[in-house]
C-alpha cells in the first residue's frame, strides 16, 4: 500500500502507531476516563470531533503563516486555535444538542489541554500532509483513541471484581493493562507492509 | 493542598516538588512525555531540563503578572506565556544539539499541554511573589527530572544496555529490547509505583508497631 494515500494514513493512525498505546498522547483523559465504557464513548467522540476541527484549522493557518514566514509563532497560535475551537464546539453543541452537552459534562472544556489534539496539529504540519491526508490522519487518530478508551474501560470495569495485591491498585495495575494494551497494539506493525 | 500568600519561604518550598508532591510518581501528572520520551537516560535528561526551564520562566512571568492578568482570561494568558517559553526552549535545544532535537521530536513542543506547568501556574504561581513561584518550579522540575531519570535509566539498561551511550553490560547480555518500546514505559512506570507503595505500606505497618 502507499505509504502517502489517506486510507493508510487512516490505518496507520488508528492502529499501526495508536495515538494513545503507541506515541503516548492523550494519557491524562486515558486513565482518567476510562473508569466506564459510556463515559470513555463519549470522550472519544467529542475528542474525534474536536480533532477534526483543529485539524483543519491548523491546515489553513500553517499556509497563513508560511506565506509570511511567522512559523516562530506556529506554536502559540495553533494551541490558541485549539482553545477557541474547544470553546465553539462546546457552544454548538450546547446549542443543538443539549443532551449530549450533559452527557460529556466537564470532559468538553478539559481537550483543549490533551496532548493528543496539539501532537496532530504539529505531526501533520511536520509531515507535510495535504489537506485530505490531513483528514484522513485526523479521523485515524480519533478513531484510535476512542478504540484505545473503549478497551480500557472494558477491562477496568471487570477489573473491579478481581483480587489485586494491595500495592498494585490503582494506579500502577491500570499502567499495567495499558502496556499489556500496548504489548497487543505491537502486533498491528506489520499492517500495510 | 491549599497554599495562601502569605507564607514566609522556606525549604518546603522547594522540596515540595522534589518527594512528597512529585509530579509523576504521586501526582500522575505529565504522564506523556514521561513515557515517550524515557526510552534513553539522555533524552529522558534533555526533556527534564527543558521542562524545568519552562516552569521557572513561566512561574516567574505569571507570578510577575499575576495582579494585571483578569480572571476570565487567566488560562488563557498563561498558556500564551507557557508557549512563549517553550518556542524559546525548542529554538534552544535545537541550536544546541541537532540529534537530541530530533530523537525528542515534537514532544519538546507539546510541553505547553504538559499538566504540571499549567497546574503549577495556577494553583501556586498565580498567588505567590514571583521568587517563590521560581524556586516552587524549580523543585518541581527537578522532582520531574529526577522521575524521567530513573524511568529513562532503567529502561535504556535492560533495553540496550547502555547507560548514556556507555556499554554497562557484558557482551553476553541479552537486551530486553520491549523495554525501550511503548509497553516498556507503562511496566517501568507501573513497577515504580509498586515499589513505592511497597514502601510506604512497610512504614505504615512499622509505625503501628
Amino acid at each position: 500500500m502507499d505509504p502517502q494515500s489517506p486510507t493508510f494514513i487512516f490505518l496507520n493512525a488508528f492502529l499501526i502507531n495508536n495515538f494513545v498505546l503507541a506515541m503516548f498522547l492523550g494519557l491524562c483523559p486515558f486513565l482518567g476516563v476510562s473508569g466506564k465504557i459510556k463515559t470513555a464513548g463519549n470522550m472519544g467522540v467529542a475528542v474525534t470531533f474536536v480533532m477534526l476541527v483543529s485539524s483543519i484549522c491548523a491546515f489553513g493557518l500553517n499556509i497563513l503563516l508560511t506565506r509570511y514566514q511567522l512559523e516562530f509563532l506556529r506554536l502559540i497560535s495553533y494551541i490558541a486555535v485549539i482553545a477557541s475551537a474547544v470553546q465553539l464546539v462546546e457552544m454548538a453543541v450546547k446549542r443543538f444538542s443539549p443532551s449530549l452537552f450533559r452527557a460529556l459534562g466537564i470532559f468538553l472544556p478539559l481537550i483543549t489541554t490533551n496532548c493528543a489534539i496539539l501532537g496532530l496539529a504539529l505531526f501533520q504540519t511536520a509531515r507535510e500532509y495535504t489537506f485530505v491526508q490531513s483528514l484522513a490522519f485526523a479521523l485515524g487518530a480519533g478513531a484510535g483513541f476512542t478504540l484505545a478508551l473503549l478497551l480500557m474501560a472494558g477491562l477496568r470495569e471487570k477489573l473491579d471484581l478481581a483480587d489485586v495485591p494491595s500495592i498494585a491498585k490503582g494506579a500502577a495495575m491500570s499502567l499495567m493493562i495499558a502496556g499489556l494494551l500496548s504489548l497487543a497494539f505491537m502486533g498491528f506493525a506489520g499492517l500495510g507492509g | 493542598m491549599s497554599v495562601k500568600g502569605n507564607e514566609p519561604l522556606t525549604m518546603e518550598t522547594f522540596t515540595q516538588g522534589l518527594w512528597k508532591d512529585n509530579p509523576v510518581f504521586v501526582m500522575l501528572l505529565g504522564l506523556c512525555p514521561t513515557l515517550a520520551v524515557t526510552n534513553s537516560a539522555i533524552n529522558a535528561l534533555a526533556m527534564g531540563l527543558a521542562t524545568t526551564f519552562v516552569l521557572i520562566c513561566s512561574g516567574f512571568l505569571v507570578s510577575l503578572l499575576r495582579k494585571v492578568i483578569p480572571k476570565q482570561v487567566r488560562i488563557a494568558s498563561y498558556i500564551i506565556i507557557i508557549a512563549t517559553f517553550v518556542t524559546m526552549a525548542d529554538y534552544g535545544i535545537k541550536a544546541i544539539s541537532l540529534d537530541l532535537y530530533k530523537a525528542l521530536g515534537a514532544f519538546i513542543q507539546l510541553i505547553v499541554v504538559n499538566c504540571i506547568i499549567l497546574g503549577r501556574a495556577e494553583a501556586y504561581a498565580s498567588k505567590q511573589k514571583p521568587l517563590k513561584a521560581m524556586i516552587n518550579g524549580a523543585g518541581m522540575g527537578l522532582g520531574f527530572t529526577i522521575a524521567l531519570l530513573s524511568l529513562g535509566v532503567v529502561r535504556e539498561i535492560l533495553g540496550s544496555g547502555t547507560l548514556f551511550g556507555m556499554h554497562l553490560m557484558p557482551e553476553r547480555f541479552q537486551t530486553w529490547s520491549v523495554f525501550v518500546l511503548p509497553p516498556g514505559g507503562f511496566f517501568v512506570l507501573a513497577g515504580w509505583l509498586m515499589l513505592f507503595s511497597w514502601w510506604r505500606e512497610r512504614k505504615a505497618q512499622k509505625e503501628v508497631i
